[in-house]
């Protein structure tokens, strides 16, 4: 019971016009299908699936600050687990995914027992998730049972039926599909974000020894970070394996997937709730983008596309150093909130922090540690 | 297996660790002083190697002549790198660095591809098929030049850092920065120089490599990936961490391509690195993690 009140008080604090365009941008988002066309419609569920992996992964290092540069681990790991229990047992994949959490959860607690154990943060870290996930890499390329490197296959099957059970069918079943994981990515981002354990992230993220001192578990709460965020990214493997019907190692786990996980929240505004969605918009606008001017233009050399994109990451992130939605919200006044709300903000004005989402309110520094002295009673 | 194959294997793989080891202490250097990881190091190396490969394509100029030229210019490179867009990401969290050096990789690595194609280049010097016979040992004659080249190098590098004022004041800068601030250094100079020096390494480094194999534009990213192992193993920031950390990955990755399967020859070095970070997490030669 307190969990779904909880959940509702997750949007009460926010300014009226906040919690309106949220609406207005959801309602618009499920009509969208009507009028999109096949190629529109594909790019939306482009921007949806890296809105909700950058969600996931904004939970580890946004509101955890816990660095992972190998989060295609996790993609690659769920969209494994669910396909191969789909292909050879013939296990649904709303059952698959249940065993892809689970095998997730179980990868993520293993690094993340083996890193806080010993106290490996920053580029140690993240050096570690690497190193995780192109271990894993090499190991599914001689992996049989899944095809190895050559890549494991699931039966396409072209109907406008849109098979709900199986996950097969319709482009249309899975744009809702992606927009249900966006949904479910923010709600949970949002629900941590404002309850006990978000204070304990940001606690941790902020300065860990203070935290610690204060008398948070910080084992306990990173472990926590790191498993949510493996959770949630399982299930975007699980969609990766069902709607692009073809897994290879070789991609799946590649660091170049990492990377393209974490540039939405990065340029969207880390820490945020909106950045990911947000950050996944606009890259994946301007890739698209960059595609359709270079074909117009008559200039499809491989590499073009990659550099200008390159020259754009560099250029958001020296002049936008906290990214896109910060900035925005304070121009739209989102940022603002109701006198009666509670205030979540940690970290001073012009710090790196959840500056979108959460409250401009004035909570001085005392907030900081007034989350983490509950921790006796809980 | 025989054992002379076995030992010319370690043999062969210890020669080209040497080569890596010098690519990873460009990397540790510039972590050891100016605390960035980075993450173009690799792509550098690619470029260096390219420019090698056009120089003898072009004019058949010799990787070991070019040497010299690349590691000036990749020096100069490194300073201007450092000062001009890097600087001002240093009090910046680890994120942002990374996605700044991400953006310099995806473009130097594009450029490399757009410039000369996806396909895999390399350099047949003249005596590349000659080798020494030591005892029960063939050893190639490139690889030994490669090493010896890669190890002067080191000491060259080891020297200035030991021996001259410049080299004690960049470790002031890495052992006390606000101590170096306060008598006088100028810091963002000394950061730029070690970036250059860190560059300039990794010039040297893709100059060798070129002789012992082929490069692509994807080279890079591999190569990035190759040093992190390499300096995490040795411990980030440790010069002879740096050297040993290479060594001892092209001892294994010659020995897993020869006992077990040559495209498993990553794998193993991704085990080293996640059991040294599980029981050393300083690494073998580090002082401990912060």
């Amino acid at each position: 019971m307190s969990a779904l009140r909880d959940l509702g008080a997750v949007f009460t604090g926010s300014p009226v016009r906040c919690r309106v365009a949220l609406g207005v941008l959801l309602a618009v988002l499920i009509a969208l299908p009507l009028v999109l066309d096949r190629y529109l419609l594909s790019v939306m569920i482009l921007i949806l699936y890296f809105a909700y992996v950058g969600q996931a992964w904004n939970i580890m290092m946004g509101l955890c600050g816990q660095l992972s540069l190998g989060h295609a681990l996790y993609v690659g790991l769920g969209a494994y687990t669910a396909a191969a229990l789909y292909q050879h047992f013939g296990v649904i994949p709303w059952v698959g995914a249940v065993a892809a959490v689970g095998v997730c959860v179980a990868a993520a607690s293993a690094i993340g027992w083996l890193a806080f154990r010993f106290g490996i943060s920053g580029t140690y870290f993240a050096l570690l998730t690497i190193a995780f996930a192109e271990f894993t890499r090499i190991g599914f390329d001689h992996f049989g049972w899944v095809g190895g490197s050559g890549g494991f296959f699931l039966k396409v099957v072209q109907s406008d039926r849109m098979d709900w059970v199986n996950l097969r069918g319709h482009p249309v079943m899975f744009y809702y599909l992606a927009l249900g994981l966006a949904v479910l990515g923010f709600v949970v981002s949002a629900w941590i974000l404002r309850g006990r354990a978000g204070f304990y992230f940001r606690a941790i993220r902020d300065n860990e020894d203070a935290a610690r001192a204060a008398g948070v578990d910080t084992f306990r709460y990173k472990m926590f970070a790191v498993q949510v965020s493996a959770a949630l990214t399982a299930l975007a493997g699980v969609f990766f394996a069902f709607y692009y019907n073809n897994l290879f190692p070789e991609q799946i786990f590649n660091i170049g997937r990492s990377i393209e996980i974490i540039l939405a929240p990065i340029i969207g505004g880390i820490g945020t709730l909106f950045g990911p969605i947000l950050g996944a918009a606009v890259l994946t606008l301007l890739s698209e983008g960059l595609n359709e001017a270079l074909a117009a233009a008559g200039r499809e050399i491989p590499g073009v596309k990659q550099i200008l994109y390159g020259v754009a990451l560099g250029l958001a992130i020296m002049f936008m150093p906290h990214g896109i939605w910060p900035a925005l919200a304070r121009r739209l006044g989102f940022d603002r909130r109701d006198a009666d709300a509670p205030t979540a903000r940690l970290v001073p004005p012009g710090g790196d922090g959840p500056a979108g989402a959460p409250p401009a309110g004035a909570a001085p520094a005392g907030g900081r540690v007034a989350a983490p002295r509950k921790a006796g009673d809980g | 297996m025989p054992l002379e194959t076995v030992l010319n294997v370690v043999a062969s793989g210890l020669l080209a660790g040497l080569v890596y080891g010098l690519m990873a202490l460009g990397l540790s250097v510039i972590y050891g002083v100016v605390r960035i990881v980075n993450f173009a190091h690799g792509e550098l190396m690619a470029v260096a190697m390219y420019a090698a490969v056009i120089a003898f394509a072009a004019w058949g100029v010799d990787p070991l002549w070019m040497l010299v030229p690349v590691a000036a210019a990749f020096f100069g490179l490194g300073y201007v790198l450092q000062r001009g867009l890097i600087n001002p990401f240093i009090e910046r969290p680890e994120h942002s660095q990374f996605m700044l050096l991400l953006a310099v990789a995806l473009i130097l690595v594009n450029g490399l591809l757009v410039a000369f194609g996806p396909d895999a280049r390399n350099v047949q010097v003249d005596y590349a098929l000659e080798s020494y016979e030591i005892g029960p040992l063939l050893v190639d004659k490139v690889r030994v030049i490669c090493a010896a080249v890669a190890l002067a190098t080191c000491a060259l590098l080891f020297a200035v850092f030991r021996f001259t004022a410049f080299g004690k004041a960049i470790r002031a800068c890495a052992d006390n920065l606000l101590g170096a601030q306060v008598v006088g250094l100028n810091v963002s100079h000394l950061y730029a120089l070690t970036f250059a020096l860190g560059t300039a390494c990794v010039g040297v480094a893709g100059c060798l490599l070129v002789l012992l194999a082929d490069v692509t534009p994807n080279s890079g990213p591999a190569f990035t990936l190759l040093a992190f192992v390499i300096v995490i193993i040795g411990g980030l920031g440790s010069m002879p961490g740096a050297l040993a950390g290479g060594v001892l990955i092209g001892v294994s990755e010659a020995l897993a391509g020869l006992l077990i399967t040559p495209s498993a020859k990553s794998m193993i070095s991704f085990a080293l690195l996640i059991a040294v970070l599980a029981l050393r997490p300083q690494g073998l030669f580090g002082r401990a993690a912060r």
